[in-house]
């Protein structure tokens, strides 16, 4: 079994760094407002909370890396040139592998900007 | 025939320049700033705009330099494009986020940082604000349309509505807070000048949305806690003639006094009705002529006001009213 998995053609890959900027936004604003609006039945503090996000950033980025990596090796490390666009199987590939990479390092400035306000941001408005 | 004489050229830029500077300042400017929220908003707004302007400039460079330039390699183009187009924007923007993040909790009640002392209620009614004053040693006063504040120190506001959406700003003193039916939203201000700044209802409300709005006076604590101290106790004015007047044509049934019978709680409380700077909620000077005139037909000054008219009304008790009215400070 290898770790690394192999180079598939599949458009489903494209997603793969959005949906998880998709679910670490719904993670940190959902685990902020549920905090924030019961906080006196939850028996955490603020603190807790923003290590959650914390967490959850790292993992999120590290996810997104991974997926820019497959991605950088599906357009070659860069060995070919855009715009791939002949209508040809490996230029498909080529240009599957050149947005995914571009989408993820969009995703990844992404999630940042979404974990900032964690950093930020102390306690629950009043 | 005679031709109009042009205005030599670059006056209109002149005259428009100056007219956007006028509103840099005066007592309804955020970036005249009274309080330290607004000296937080205010210098946002300059390091904000001076990022843009940065960027702006370095854009326009760029592309200069794109135009004239004739010849670049592939590679040292796409390097750029990589930099220039897609690391620095982001370092950039995220940058100023943070900026902006970093800000923040000073500009809203957190947690315990506001734990203070006076808490003023505001409540948005059409067309104009109920303010409650609650101090620390359990004094309660209720006035309207205008706030008082004791520059230095924190003071925490409960913002609520009981018709439709209103907004509270306040921007020589701070931030915009929305006045929401069946909530209560919280802004904390703290004045650092003495003045009296103007704050209008920043979210359309109806057809007098544009007559409402509210004085707010920073005054030395000194000066703010006599002021307060004065307002708990009914006016010494509040048992000359025009009380009787008052009574007999029902006022009191939406209006309180304190002091007399007037308990109403429909319209403004005007306990101290003559010591506000304003009439009809920061439309018109207080005098006893406009108060005469608001009397008479309040829809005239303020349409859509839910008081009705009391022209009716003898023109002598009218003028009897307003002059007590005026005299309740």
């Amino acid at each position: 079994m290898r770790f690394i998995p192999k180079p598939i053609e599949t458009l489903w890959t494209l997603f793969t760094a959005p949906v998880v900027w998709a679910a670490h936004f719904l993670f940190c604003y959902g685990i902020a407002a549920v905090y924030c609006a019961k906080q006196d039945q939850i028996g955490i503090s603020f603190a807790a909370v923003r290590i959650g996000i914390a967490g959850a950033t790292v993992v999120a980025l590290v996810l997104i890396a991974a997926s820019a990596w497959l991605a950088w090796r599906q357009w070659g490390f860069g060995a070919h040139d855009p715009p791939h666009d002949d209508p040809t199987r490996h230029d498909r590939l080529l240009f599957q592998g050149f947005a995914t990479l571009l989408l993820s390092g969009l995703c990844f400035v992404a999630v940042i900007m979404v974990a900032l306000p964690a950093w930020f941001v102390t306690e629950c408005v009043r | 025939m005679a031709v109009a004489a042009r205005p030599p050229p670059g006056i209109q830029p002149a005259g428009l320049a100056c007219l956007t500077l006028a509103g840099c300042s005066g007592n309804q400017s955020a970036l005249d700033a009274a309080g330290q929220e607004a000296a937080s908003i205010a210098q946002l707004f300059w390091v904000m705009t001076t990022g843009g302007a940065i960027v702006w400039l370095l854009v326009v460079a760029l592309l200069l330099y794109a135009a004239r330039s004739r010849s670049h390699s592939e590679a040292a183009a796409s390097r750029l494009i990589l930099w220039g187009g897609a690391v620095l924007p982001s370092a950039v923007v995220v940058g100023l986020l943070a900026y902006a993040l970093w800000l923040m909790p000073a500009l809203r009640p957190f947690g315990a940082a506001a734990a203070s002392g006076l808490r003023i209620e505001v409540t948005g009614s059409q067309y104009w604000w109920r303010v409650v004053y609650r101090s620390p040693d359990g004094v309660t006063v209720t006035s309207a349309n205008e706030i008082r504040l004791p520059v230095g120190q924190r003071v925490e506001l409960s913002l609520a509505s009981n018709d439709v959406i209103h907004s509270f700003w306040i921007p020589s003193l701070g931030g915009k807070m929305d006045m929401i039916p069946g909530r209560t939203n919280r802004l904390s201000l703290q004045a650092t000048k003495p003045g009296t700044y103007r704050g209008p209802c920043a979210e359309y409300c109806g057809t007098s949305h544009a007559l409402m709005a509210l004085q707010a006076v920073a005054l030395p604590p000194e000066a703010f806690d006599r002021w307060l101290a004065a307002q708990a106790k009914p006016s010494p004015a509040v048992a000359a003639s025009g009380a009787e007047l008052f009574r007999r044509h029902g006022c009191g049934a939406c209006h309180a006094i304190a002091g007399t019978e007037a308990k109403g709680v429909l319209g403004p409380d005007l306990s101290h009705f003559g010591s506000r700077l304003t009439l009809a909620a920061g439309i018109l000077p207080n005098t006893t002529d406009n108060i005469e005139r608001f009397i008479a037909d309040p829809d005239r000054i303020k349409p859509g006001v839910k008081m009705p008219a009391f022209g009716m009304l003898p023109r002598e008790d009218i003028r009897v009213l307003a002059s007590w009215l005026r005299r309740l400070e």
